[in-house]
């Protein structure tokens, strides 16, 4: 193949991996969008305004992050001093895109291409093609691990300010690489590190109580709040964990209830 | 003489102490060694305990914020237990590390089949951009280790017990590209060309001692250096290349036929043999075992009765029973008629 498809596509992205990423401003719609937007923005991606919970299981928790607690936008998008924020759990990632575009960090015009071949929004994001994304998922259980990772480095390079948050699945813990991480985190008081878990109750095989015990078990500080209630959401995120990383559990209603 | 795998502990450490985006991450392994520069820098030498997905999870992450991670354990469990994580947290990311491994083969033979990784290379092979340094001397592996660690890319460095008596000038030419082979010895036309790749090159060329044969040098096989390949067998109407690699039998086989996309050739593989010996014992025993040893070395003497060579026989290689010699030479003598199981002939 001599070209790539992408780049023949008329008004599509760029696509090399930090083209668009801003350095450059990247003002792509006139009046800010709110969370009331994200319906109509997903729908762009599924034809359908009405989704199922598990497609916004989510979208509480992703939007509240990026409009009240991460230092990130898409003017710092690369800025060493930002907020990371890994969404491991890439299945899925409709709110996630479209809380992306609401915030600027790509048009809201490629919304409409999702899944499709010339578009970069794929059903797992590829960090290398969308701007603000911080690492490609998919497979589960690598989020937590990189995060880990992400933080230790930016400590070793004397950056102290960023905080780290990666989002998994109640089911994605089941993963065994995650308890890698988990261990090694809150035996080492990582406390640049947050944890979210979206509970919608998904995993095949968990005591009702498993995720909160599991993460303090590793002397995380834990915090359990409803995944719908934007508040209570923003004070779990925000609350004090001195010298441990931080898990919010966020439960939603059942993937299957 | 240090180890190759104790000259990347003293040099590792050195090159911590001036270069702050250097990061050491192990899983307990080899962690003893780092102990005085964890010390000096206990932010950037990170023990994960005995948690490989970690391991390599860790150093996409340190790379992903901007570091240059070196990640170092025995190959089984660098490459293979943890071999999605190099997929994804590495090549997926677009992140970029240097992994430096020990035991690769058969280093230990003592502790069995788990700690034995021949496949290593074959492995990296299915994925996209890294280069594979295989060094055969502790001086190769210092300069080669130097220039990963102060360099960039995703870098697999395959340390050994094995070694050459003498170094080789490996590395990056002046311009900057990948180390390319060394042409050591030039053989008459018609000659076989025997790719000798890191810790196999004394053995190779004892075998050849008598032979008339190019030889040239690989302490780096990714990317395999197509042009050296094609230049020694230049002007030829038919080539016979024998390749002789300390991992699997037949990992560079494929890289071979690229190279040799347009010359008729025929190729002999020789490495490890993948059944498994089920022997424990010493390295020098497995050499002999997968038959990668020249005739006139002494690693033949030893296991020279048949009682003692048993473990011989139970791999089904030919060449084990030819030695490298005679295969150098079937290279050059089989005709097209003759039968020779190891030899790919191309039309």
């Amino acid at each position: 193949m001599t070209t790539t498809p992408r780049t023949r596509a008329s008004g599509h992205p760029p696509t090399t991996a930090h083209a668009g990423r801003p350095n450059s401003p990247a003002p792509h719609q006139d009046a800010p969008l709110g969370f009331q937007d994200l319906p109509r923005l997903m729908s762009l991606m599924t034809g359908a305004e009405k989704h199922s919970p598990a497609a916004t299981s989510t979208a509480d928790a992703v939007w509240v992050l990026h409009d009240r607690v991460l230092r990130l936008s898409p003017d710092t998008a690369n800025h060493p001093e930002r907020d990371r924020f890994l969404l491991s759990k890439g299945h899925g990632p409709m709110a996630y895109y479209a809380t992306l575009a609401a915030k600027g960090f790509f048009p809201v015009e490629w919304l409409a291409g999702f899944g499709g071949y010339d578009s970069p929004l794929g059903h797992h994001p590829d960090r290398t093609l969308v701007p603000g994304v911080e690492i490609s998922s998919g497979s589960l259980g690598h989020g937590l691990p990189l995060a880990v990772g992400t933080a230790l480095g930016l400590r070793a390079q004397r950056l102290t300010d960023p905080a780290v948050w990666v989002l998994v699945g109640d089911a994605e813990l089941d993963e065994g690489s995650n308890h890698e991480a988990i261990d090694f985190a809150g035996a080492t008081g990582l406390g640049s590190l947050h944890t979210v878990v979206i509970d919608n109750s998904s995993a095949t095989h968990r005591s009702s109580n498993g995720i909160p015990e599991r993460f303090r078990a590793a002397d995380w500080a834990v915090r359990t709040v409803d995944g719908r209630d934007h508040d209570a959401l923003c004070e779990a995120f925000t609350a004090p964990h001195p010298g441990r990383p931080l898990a919010v559990v966020a439960r939603v209603e059942p993937k299957n209830g | 003489m240090d180890t190759m795998r104790e000259r990347f502990t003293t040099i590792t450490s050195q090159l911590l102490d001036g270069q702050t985006r250097l990061a050491v991450v192990l899983a307990e392994i080899g962690a003893d060694g780092f102990t005085e520069a964890a010390r000096r820098h206990p932010e950037r030498v990170v023990n994960v305990g005995i948690r490989e997905q970690l391991l390599v999870g860790v150093g996409g992450g340190l790379a992903l914020s901007g570091m240059r991670p070196i990640l170092h354990t025995f190959a089984s469990f660098l490459v293979e237990r943890p071999f999605e994580q190099l997929k994804l947290d590495l090549g997926h990311q677009g992140a970029e590390a240097v992994l430096v491994s020990a035991n690769g083969s058969y280093d230990w033979p003592a502790g069995g089949y788990t700690h034995m990784a021949p496949g290593d290379v074959a492995l990296l092979d299915t994925l996209e951009g890294w280069t594979v340094h295989v060094p055969g001397h502790p001086d190769e592996a210092e300069v080669l280790l130097r220039e990963a660690a102060l360099g960039g890319g995703r870098v697999y460095l395959r340390l050994s017990n094995q070694t050459n008596s003498v170094p080789q000038k490996v590395g990056s030419s002046r311009d900057g590209t990948p180390g390319g082979f060394l042409t050591l010895r030039t053989g008459s036309a018609g000659a076989p060309v025997v790719v000798a790749v890191g810790p196999m090159l004394d053995a190779t060329l004892a075998a050849l001692e008598d032979t008339d044969a190019t030889v040239l040098y690989a302490a780096t096989v990714r990317p395999f250096d197509h042009r050296a390949l094609r230049r020694a067998v230049e002007g030829r109407a038919s080539a016979d290349v024998v390749l002789v690699e300390p991992y699997l039998r037949g990992t560079s086989a494929a890289r071979v036929a690229e190279a040799l996309e347009t010359v008729p050739h025929r190729l002999l593989a020789l490495g490890t043999a993948p059944e498994e010996l089920r022997r424990y014992g010493e390295w020098e025993e497995h050499v002999a075992a997968h038959g990668l040893f020249g005739p006139r070395t002494t690693l033949r003497a030893p296991l020279g009765t048949r009682r003692q060579a048993r473990g011989v026989h139970r791999c089904r290689s030919t060449t084990v029973r030819r030695g490298l010699i005679d295969a150098a030479c079937s290279a050059r003598t089989a005709g097209p008629t003759r039968r020779v199981p190891d030899l790919v002939t191309v039309p």
